[in-house]
């Protein structure tokens, strides 16, 4: 039996994309067989707190520490984050598809 | 300070990233301001539909001037520099000039909220719509209908419905 993943959302409350982060990261858990009560929710309230947590914009979504989208070399920022959807769209939150593989990989991981 | 339906738009004369100065008021059928900055997901999202409003109606008379208010020493992404860097990468998708209000004077005179936050008025330079572009950052197809509708209720002198809408997006980085 694998054990289950920590989800991370963290989120900048000047960016309006955490509720809609939030809503698709629930759908992504649940559909992965999780239960969405899992999901650590925090704020980044300030500079220093995004700099403690390396936090390159909101909302940002890891899973066992790993950010769903690789943030490369981004700077810490206390702003909306950029995504790009799969077919190539801007996006103020990751693509589904990214969340639900992100939530594969950790479980394929967590099995072996 | 919040700018009401009806106010004249406040008047500002900046620098763009070609170097020409743009202002307001100015000589138009109508003028839209739209808030706008280079690192902002729903700005982006946007950008093609506004660009695309601002070549279709360029012949009945419509100025389209888009604003970078925010503070480009915290986020240098929005620096003069950063935003000509941008233009210059695809000319093509600014049909329109990008200014730079490096004060903030700019924002503030409109209290302006969101990249992007878009002021539209007629001829007679008063604010006619505020708001959104369109419904849904998500639906190109959305095609910036509130804004286009707006121009059209302008330009057949009739007023726009809706007349304002809740501006979403990034908030606009204040100096601290």
């Amino acid at each position: 039996m694998s054990r289950a993943p920590r989800v991370e959302l963290l989120f900048w409350d000047g960016c309006p994309s955490h509720p809609r982060a939030l809503a698709d990261l629930r759908a992504a858990v649940a559909a992965a067989g999780l239960d969405p009560g899992l999901i650590e929710v925090r704020e980044v309230p300030d500079e220093a707190a995004a700099e403690r947590e390396r936090f390159p914009g909101s909302p940002t979504i890891r899973v066992n520490g790993r950010d769903v989208v690789p943030a490369g070399d981004e700077p810490v920022m206390l702003a909306c984050r950029i995504y790009h959807r799969r077919d190539g769209r801007i996006s103020p939150v990751p693509d589904p598809d990214d969340l639900r593989a992100a939530l594969a990989a950790a479980l394929t991981e967590g099995a072996s | 300070m919040t700018l009401a339906l009806g106010d004249p738009l406040p008047a500002f004369d900046l620098p763009a990233t070609d170097g020409t100065r743009h202002a307001v008021p100015g000589e138009a059928a109508a003028t839209v301001v739209v808030f706008t900055c280079n690192h902002c997901p729903y700005a982006l999202a946007w950008h093609e539909r506004i660009v695309a409003v601002a070549r279709d109606y360029a012949e009945r008379g419509v100025r389209v001037l888009q604003v970078n208010s925010n503070d480009a020493e915290r986020y240098p992404r929005d620096s003069l520099e950063a935003m000509a860097e941008r233009v210059a990468r695809d000319p093509q998708a600014w049909p329109t000039p990008y200014l730079h209000d490096a004060t903030q004077e700019v924002a503030r005179a409109y209290g302006a909220q969101t990249t992007p936050d878009v002021f539209v008025a007629g001829a007679d330079g008063r604010l006619a719509y505020r708001g959104a572009p369109d419904a849904d950052w998500e639906d190109e197809a959305l095609g910036a209908t509130w804004l286009r509708g707006a121009l059209d209720a302008l330009l057949a002198g009739r007023a726009c419905e809706p007349a304002e809408t809740k501006p979403v997006g990034c908030s606009i980085k204040w100096r601290t």
